[in-house]
């Protein structure tokens, strides 16, 4: 991706988005909206009970806001690819296959909608608030942790909406599949992996990985151990796990596509 | 340009069988084709719905990668160098776009100059002439939603030719579009063909396109080749007969007794005679002679067989 073809994309789309400005501020608000009421319903939670999971309601509302940037820039990035059926039933994907590019960059490159923004920047607002309210020992390594949390968060995301939405590579009507699992990613990111238990637990933070998100990163922030008894180091290895997630997806991607075009299966 | 062996492809289709049983079957979309293209050629594929064509198309883009067979595109293989090929054909579809539905015309050409890395001396030939030949000066900064599909269709024509290609295929490219359209892209297309030396590989439906692009025809039916070879060829010989319409001074008794002549059809009480004649037992020449001997004859012409009408025989006789 070192030409610069996909940045002249993403403008490209931007441009065209643009050409419709009132709704393009309203979406954006709407966005931000949305993220915003996830934050009232943890509020609420929070009047009735003094702690979840063994957190405090700032701690929550800090793994909220590490997952909720780390969510809003992935929507940014991978989000076009729940237009994937949408390419795949026309057969726009096809058209893609005639370029000389890459057909996931292409995909993500495809539709972005700087709505969307909406959502990081509503991320970034909580983030700021719980930073100031939680008990941090700052050092040049806790900044760091904070800058690169929601970065490598985004990465797993977005790996994640890739590998779901490779999916309807051989079942074009899983979109309603892949949306529950990037969704539901995102709402089990947001709170304390404490809260769940089981199989769901283990599934979602490790096989996903959805504890690298927020929860391990928070914990090394907040300079707590782990309730659940995980080592401290979980809490800084959050790049090394996206880049294994990322390319685990680039994997399954390729899979996917090789399905399509009928070498696979 | 194109080599094509023995080029098979199935395709797994299930089909419910019960409340719950469904059962998996293997069809062959395309099966044992074999077939070449020349540099400089300009061939139709033509077969109707679901014989294989777009399938065979895609195969030969390096969209969907062969169950079996041997293909050779612009000298690669084009499923194991997809993004090099792409480099050297340009691909029209008629039915889908390649264009920035929201952008105007020239932002979407120049998206592709940079996908393609094009130069930019040839970027602006190349366009100058397309824009120039293709008359597409009137809109190239209405976004691409607003245009219609004659004007679109032209635009596509322009955005698979950008990068130069050497091979052009193109997948119905005049579905859709009103005569005027058809008729100035078809114009453009043999030119392209002629003095350009561009290679030609369309399907088709509408065979007028056929007759005014195409010197060789390749008919596909149920996934195999059914014909192969100059149209006139095809013609002689799946439909050996030609029709003499002949308008006499008086109406005449029907005329069917003349040699060669295997049916007649008479209109206007015997004024004007439709004579059906096969071309290996006469000539219409030695016709018309027979006819003067009968009447007087005040004008006649002599029709081929339609091509559409010879694109069923082939199809019916198997």
């Amino acid at each position: 991706m070192g030409d610069r073809i996909y940045p002249k994309l993403v403008a490209a789309r931007l441009r065209g988005q643009m050409s419709y400005r009132v709704s393009f501020a309203l979406e954006c608000l709407g966005q931000a909206f949305a993220q915003a009421i996830e934050l009232v319903v943890i509020l609420v939670v929070f009047s009735r009970v003094d702690a979840l999971g063994g957190f405090s309601a700032s701690e929550v509302v800090l793994l909220y806001a590490f997952a909720g940037t780390a969510f809003g820039i992935a929507d940014l990035v991978a989000g076009q690819l729940n237009e994937l059926p949408d390419y795949i039933r026309t057969g726009k994907f096809d058209v893609l296959l005639l370029r000389p590019l890459g057909t996931l960059p292409q995909v993500m490159a495809s539709d972005v909608r700087l709505r969307r923004a909406g959502r990081v920047a509503a991320g970034i607002i909580t983030m700021a608030f719980a930073l100031t309210h939680n008990d941090i020992a700052w050092s040049p390594w806790t900044v760091l942790l904070v800058v690169v949390t929601p970065l490598a968060g985004a990465v797993i995301f977005s790996a994640v909406w890739i590998v779901a939405c490779a999916v309807s590579f051989w079942l074009v009507e899983a979109q309603e599949l892949a949306n529950a699992v990037t969704h539901g990613s995102n709402s089990f990111t947001s709170y304390p992996i404490t809260v769940y238990s089981g199989w769901l637990r283990r599934f979602m933070a490790f096989v996903v990985p959805g504890a690298f998100v927020a929860y391990y990163p928070g914990l090394a922030l907040l300079g707590r151990a782990d309730p659940l008894g995980g080592p401290a180091f979980l809490g800084w290895i959050a790049p090394l796990v996206a880049l294994a997630a990322a390319c685990v997806a680039g994997l399954v991607w390729r899979f996917a596509v090789r399905h399509y075009r009928g070498t696979g299966s | 340009m194109i080599e094509v062996r023995e080029l098979c492809r199935e395709f797994a289709v299930t089909t419910r069988t019960g409340r719950f049983r469904r059962t998996r079957r293997t069809v062959r979309a395309v099966d044992s084709v074999s077939f070449d293209v020349a540099a400089g050629e300009a061939v139709g594929y033509v077969g109707p719905n679901g014989a294989g064509k777009s399938t065979t198309i895609k195969m030969l883009t390096g969209i969907l990668v062969p169950t079996s067979g041997h293909v050779r595109v612009s000298g690669v293989d084009p499923s194991r160098s997809r993004r090099e090929l792409t480099r050297r054909i340009g691909v029209v579809f008629g039915q889908r776009s390649q264009l920035w539905w929201d952008l105007p015309l020239r932002d979407s050409f120049d998206l592709l100059r940079a996908i393609y890395r094009v130069g930019a001396a040839d970027y602006a030939r190349r366009l100058r002439e397309c824009v120039e030949l293709l008359e597409l000066s009137g809109f190239l900064d209405r976004p691409v939603r607003q245009l219609s599909l004659g004007q679109r269709m032209r635009g596509e024509v322009t955005a698979s030719l950008l990068h130069g290609p050497e091979l052009l295929v193109l997948d119905e490219p005049t579905i859709g579009l009103d005569l005027e359209s058809k008729e100035r892209l078809r114009e453009f297309l043999a030119d392209l063909n002629t003095t350009r030396g561009t290679t030609l590989l369309l399907t088709t439906h509408d065979l007028d396109d056929i007759e005014r692009l195409c010197p060789r025809l390749v008919v596909i039916d149920r996934g195999t080749v059914l014909a192969d070879g100059p149209l006139e060829e095809l013609r002689a010989e799946v439909a050996p007969e030609r029709v003499l319409v002949v308008d006499l001074e008086k109406p005449a008794d029907p005329l069917g007794d003349l040699a060669g002549v295997v049916a007649v059809r008479s209109e206007l009480g015997g004024l004007r005679q439709h004579l059906t004649f096969r071309r290996d037992e006469t000539t219409a020449a030695a016709l018309i002679a027979a006819v003067a001997t009968r009447a007087e004859v005040h004008d006649l012409v002599v029709e081929e067989p339609e091509i559409d009408d010879v694109v069923r025989r082939l199809y019916a006789r198997r």
